[in-house]
């Protein structure tokens, strides 16, 4: 569906001489029915890499093609077959929910009649129904997204791209799109989304790539990921003082690795409840000790560092 | 899910039918102004100033018939810029419409294309509605008087091309004070619409040259009033094709920067 190699994109930045390279020569390749994720902090590139896949940024240099055609060339073509869920809403708050879906199937060049009986299956589908005749405006920010997702399947798309999906969404709203996505790799259609959230990747991806700083910087099923780049377990240890980083040095030797947060100390074992009992014979009082899994936040974190990037 | 097997094939007419759809919750509005607007300005203006203008009588026709085409003229222009200002800048800034058609299978010159599509439709029945108005004040005096749509179409799409590129290229609706400022009022008050353009000293005429206005007040006025143009007529349509067809190309290539990167 998708196949991308050396993938890259570039943009001119006004008064700077160096262009800003988003994405920095990435290999991807996305086989039908399958579901997709790329994860990655802010700036990561995902979003751009994206755009390139939805035809509407030509790519700067590498390979690319979608479901076998070439997006510079063949865009009309590919975005034909296409379903964009964008991260920024551009839904018409001039148009009802009804008509949000039917103009945008005329984009298309979807017949009246066709338009009109997939507007109301859709709408079943994301569970909008009662709001078929309301204006946009007063939906909330998870039935929009809804209805964005509707609309990105009003021409029955070979391959659904979903920038940040449930992003600003609360609990429950991201749960229905969850489970509404979840509905749709169960019926074959191929999903391609990027994500900054490790909970969102884990439900939905087979597979995914972990973006930093326009490169990928692992690969693989959610699972495969943790054990590659984590431990089975963690175990997360508070201490009643401040002086964190001396307790750490007295961890040594405990567990694979040992990461000093401002608040807690994190030891990655692949059994946690030895490594707890080690912390306890070494008489170091912790406040609290709690061991987990490891998470594909985990995993993510390690290869993408703590430091905030915005 | 309703299986149909639809080819892809882009055109503007998708674009025209999103603004029709919206023009449809508000076509009544329209309807009245385009009715509205034209009695008060031939009251307002071409029956009260003309009592006083047609005192010393060197038009050759009663200031109402004078003023009238040049009114109808300035009010396309009003439609041909409202139509290309705030919804088309919504459509890249506020709504976003153009993304997602650009999404969908659409291209820049449907767009493009589809808004001018709507304008003309606009501006077509608006001038409509004026001429109704006029025959009714008895200020049509020609058998071209038809052919004033023909005008109107042009001058529309003359001015609502650059309009066009103008939205796609700012960055804040504020610039639509300044399109305002600097190009439709002194259009509207220089172009010839209230007195002859030769009233003008020699050195401000020019503004009503350059303006795709006066060419399109000069064609109005002689498809209503039966009289002769100013130059040659096709010199003024030749001089509004120009302005539509720069346009259309100005047009394309701003919309084409402006959602492309």
């Amino acid at each position: 569906m998708i196949h991308a190699r050396d993938l890259v994109k570039r943009f001119d930045q006004p008064k700077k001489r160096e262009p800003l390279v988003a994405v920095n020569g990435i290999d991807v390749d996305v086989y039908p029915g399958e579901s997709f994720g790329f994860l990655g902090p802010n700036g990561a590139g995902k979003s751009s890499t994206m755009r390139m896949v939805g035809c509407v940024s030509p790519p700067s240099g590498g390979t690319l093609r979608i479901l076998g055609l070439d997006p510079v060339h063949d865009g009309v073509q590919i975005r034909a077959r296409l379903g964009v869920c964008p991260q920024e809403d551009s839904l018409d708050p001039d148009l009802t929910v009804f008509e949000n879906l039917t103009v945008y199937a005329a984009y298309f060049g979807i017949p009246r009649a066709v338009a009109k009986a997939r507007a109301t299956e859709l709408l079943e589908f994301v569970q909008l129904t009662e709001r078929s005749d309301d204006r946009v405006e007063p939906l909330s920010g998870g039935m929009k997204r809804r209805l964005t997702i509707a609309r990105a399947l009003v021409n029955e798309p070979d391959l659904v791209l979903l920038d940040e999906p449930t992003t600003g969404l609360d609990p429950q709203a991201r749960h229905l799109v969850w489970e509404r996505l979840f509905r749709l790799k169960q019926r074959g259609v191929t999903l391609v989304l990027t994500t900054h959230y490790m909970d969102e990747a884990e439900q939905l991806c087979d597979r995914l790539v972990v973006m930093d700083k326009g490169k990928i910087v692992a690969e693989g099923s959610p699972q495969s990921l943790i054990q590659q780049h984590s431990t089975r377990e963690v175990l997360e240890v508070r201490f009643p003082t401040d002086d964190l980083r001396d307790i750490a040095g007295k961890l040594t030797g405990i567990g694979e690795r040992v990461e000093v947060l401002p608040d807690r100390i994190l030891v990655y074992a692949d059994d946690g409840d030895a490594a707890a009992s080690a912390v306890h014979r070494r008489d170091l009082a912790p406040a609290s000790v709690l061991v987990r899994r490891s998470s594909l936040e985990d995993v993510f974190l390690k290869l993408t560092g703590r430091t905030l990037v915005d | 899910m309703t299986s149909v097997n639809v080819q892809p094939a882009p055109s503007p007419w998708p674009v025209f039918y999103h603004r029709w759809v919206v023009y449809l919750r508000t076509w009544r509005g329209t309807i009245f102004s385009s009715f509205a607007v034209p009695v008060m300005f031939l009251v307002g203006i071409g029956i009260s100033v003309g009592s006083y203008v047609d005192r010393n009588a060197s038009l050759g026709f009663p200031y109402l018939d004078y003023i009238a085409p040049g009114l109808l003229a300035s009010s396309v222009l009003q439609v041909a810029v409202n139509e290309a200002t705030y919804p088309v800048f919504a459509s890249f800034q506020w709504v976003r419409t153009y993304h997602a058609m650009g999404a969908a299978p659409l291209r820049q010159t449907d767009m493009v294309s589809g808004e001018l599509l709507y304008g003309a439709f606009r501006g077509i029945t608006s001038a409509f509605g004026f001429l109704v108005v006029m025959a009714l004040f008895g200020t049509l005096h020609s058998v071209l008087a038809p052919a004033t749509l023909l005008v109107s179409l042009l001058l529309g799409v003359a001015v609502a091309t650059p309009v066009l590129a103008y939205s796609a290229s700012i960055r804040s609706e504020n610039a639509f004070a300044v399109l305002n400022r600097f190009a439709v009022i002194p259009m509207t008050l220089f172009a010839g619409v209230f007195f002859p353009i030769e009233n003008l000293p020699l050195a401000a005429r020019w503004l009503g040259y350059i303006s795709p206005l006066w060419h399109g007040v000069e064609l109005s006025r002689a498809s209503t009033l039966g009289t002769a143009t100013a130059w040659p007529w096709v010199w003024h349509v030749g001089y509004l094709a120009a302005w539509a067809v720069g346009g259309y190309a100005l047009a394309r290539h701003r919309y084409a920067r402006r959602l492309s990167d």
